[in-house]
């Protein structure tokens, strides 16, 4: 059963029909706020009608305010901007002239500098106090979400909740109480799903925190009773590291972000056996565009086409996505359509089909020219993660005067070796065998290096350095 | 080590692992010969980098200056770029 519409015209009526929420609340990592507190109160002070009509940045340093502020300004600003925690200080002039900004909601922990001057500044906490704003006549807020480049300004990308929560449906009330988590931070559009999964199911979201370990988190997260939670597959591998993965007892993980290989799935489902492992293909600009729950890497090939509002096609070996899910356009002077003239995103995921299943198998902008032929990174990447005693991997480029690139390999093992000279040359030895059994040639790591962590990005990704 | 040693256990080495058939290691052997293709002496190269700490084919490239023929010249460029 899905909701009428007409609960889903803010997020405030998302919440206000969600059912009893007296017990439920959302967990920062130093405060929480309880949903029914942010159905009735403010955390803005109730100054929220001063950002009517508004273009506000919501610029906090922690995801609880933010997350609280979304709550009670969507309906009630026309714009939203959302500012990650790792968002760079030097782009926000962009940011508020591309995005018309004209106010800004602040929690004084802001990116530990003087904030922009953009007219109206409203603080917001953690303690709700008494409000009663006018909800009868929402506006279609727009929802602006960072992209992530690593480099450059960020782009700004339009959504609005239609958009957002076009593949949530609420089925009836669980029979037991669901407490979602996400190592991603809810301001980016993955961790903004399950922001928004959890407020539609009017159930407990336990929020990361940029200042917190991944121990800490999972500490926190298994003392809330999380029993849905999601993140990259980096982030898993991350988690599995962690000696307080056992703390969590999730009923339901879900991988998003990045390309999830059999790997990790194999080891997620045997780390957590209880729970259903799904894997989810969604992106910024393309939505949510399928969840996987068959345990296996990849989609089946029968996805393609037009499924559950969905429409997908692979052209030039690219993933082209078109629904009511995808966002609606970039903001800003001299930016490009989101969408091609059908209407479709071009998603840049490259696609290879065997045997009737797609397999994710990188970036079209992450090529690796090896005397002319192509490797993605992300599939020597699988073949490294199947090993055994590999946790995690990072292909990249290597400049060579005889074939202008070769491939070479991060690797980051389960246990740190403490062996010989000898005995690592032999597990080098060892993963080069998987990658030749697997690979051709070209694809085959010239070297491998073990390394003890790599890069993980705030947005829950590996830090890749495009040649 | 030697660096014609060092250069003899990475051909014998990369030839093993791509499943190549390595021609006898004198050194008149012109190396198009040596039964090693292109990606094996881009490994080789990459492998001698990390091994010798001298890539003189990049060196080369900037300076054009000939790359060698036999694996005479191969070993002679390599003791020359470590000088």
């Amino acid at each position: 059963m899905t909701m009428p519409q007409s609960n889903r015209a803010s997020l405030w009526h998302v919440l206000n029909a969600a059912g009893d929420l007296s017990n439920n609340s959302l967990w920062g990592a130093n405060a929480r706020v309880k949903l029914n507190d942010l159905v009735r109160a403010s955390v803005l002070g109730g100054r929220a009608e001063e950002l009517r009509g508004r273009s506000v940045l919501i610029l906090t340093g922690d995801q609880l305010t933010a997350g609280s502020a979304l709550i009670e300004l969507d309906g009630i600003a026309r714009r939203m901007v959302l500012c990650p925690s790792d968002a760079r200080l030097e782009h926000l002039p962009v940011i508020i002239d591309s995005a018309e900004v004209d106010a800004m909601v602040a929690d004084g922990t802001t990116l530990g500098a003087p904030l922009p001057s953009v007219g109206r500044v409203v603080p917001c906490g953690t303690n709700p106090v008494a409000a009663n704003y006018d909800r009868n006549t929402p506006c279609e807020t727009e929802w602006i979400l960072l992209t992530s480049g690593t480099t450059g300004v960020p782009k700004l990308v339009v959504h609005t909740l239609s958009s957002l929560a076009g593949a949530i449906e609420i089925r009836g009330t669980p029979s037991n109480p669901m407490v979602w988590s996400t190592f991603y931070d809810i301001r980016r559009y993955g961790g903004l799903q399950i922001f928004l999964r959890a407020l539609f199911a009017g159930a407990s979201l336990v929020l990361s925190s940029a200042q917190e370990s991944t121990a800490d988190y999972l500490l926190r997260a298994g003392a809330c009773g999380v029993t849905h939670i999601s993140g990259t597959p980096s982030h898993w591998r991350r988690a599995l590291m962690s000696p307080e993965a056992s703390r969590i007892a999730p009923q339901y993980v879900r991988l998003s972000g990045e390309i999830a290989d059999q790997a990790i799935l194999n080891h997620l489902h045997s780390f957590y056996s209880q729970a259903r492992v799904a894997h989810a293909f969604a992106s910024t600009e393309a939505g949510v565009a399928f969840a996987v729950t068959d345990g296996l890497a990849g989609f089946p090939a029968s996805l393609i086409g037009t499924r559950a509002g969905v429409e997908m096609k692979v052209e030039d070996s690219a993933l082209r996505i078109r629904s009511n899910r995808t966002a609606d356009r970039y903001l800003g002077s001299n930016v490009e359509p989101i969408k091609d003239t059908d209407g479709f995103v071009d998603t840049g995921d490259m696609l290879e089909l065997r045997d009737a299943r797609y397999y994710f198998v990188g970036r079209r902008d992450g090529v690796i020219n090896v005397g002319g032929l192509k490797v993605h990174p992300e599939e020597v990447e699988a073949v490294i993660n199947r090993h055994p005693q590999v946790r995690m991997s990072l292909v990249r480029t290597r400049k060579n005067p005889i074939t202008g690139a070769i491939v070479v390999a991060d690797v980051v093992l389960c246990t740190t070796p403490a062996y010989a000279h000898e005995a690592i040359r032999e597990l080098q030895k060892d993963i080069l065998l998987y990658c030749r059994e697997a690979l051709p040639a070209h694809k085959v790591p010239a070297a491998i290096k073990f390394v003890p962590s790599l890069a993980v990005a705030e947005t829950g990704k590996l830090i890749r350095h495009h040649a | 080590m030697s660096i014609r040693d060092e250069v003899i256990v990475q051909f014998k080495q990369v030839a093993k692992e791509q499943g190549k058939r390595l021609a006898p290691l004198e050194d008149g052997l012109p190396l198009l010969e040596s039964g090693l293709d292109s990606l094996c002496f881009a490994i080789v190269v990459a492998r001698l980098e990390d091994v010798l700490g001298v890539d003189p084919f990049s060196a080369a490239a900037a300076e054009e200056a000939p790359f060698p023929v036999t694996l005479g010249d191969f070993v002679r460029f390599y003791d020359n770029a470590a000088k």
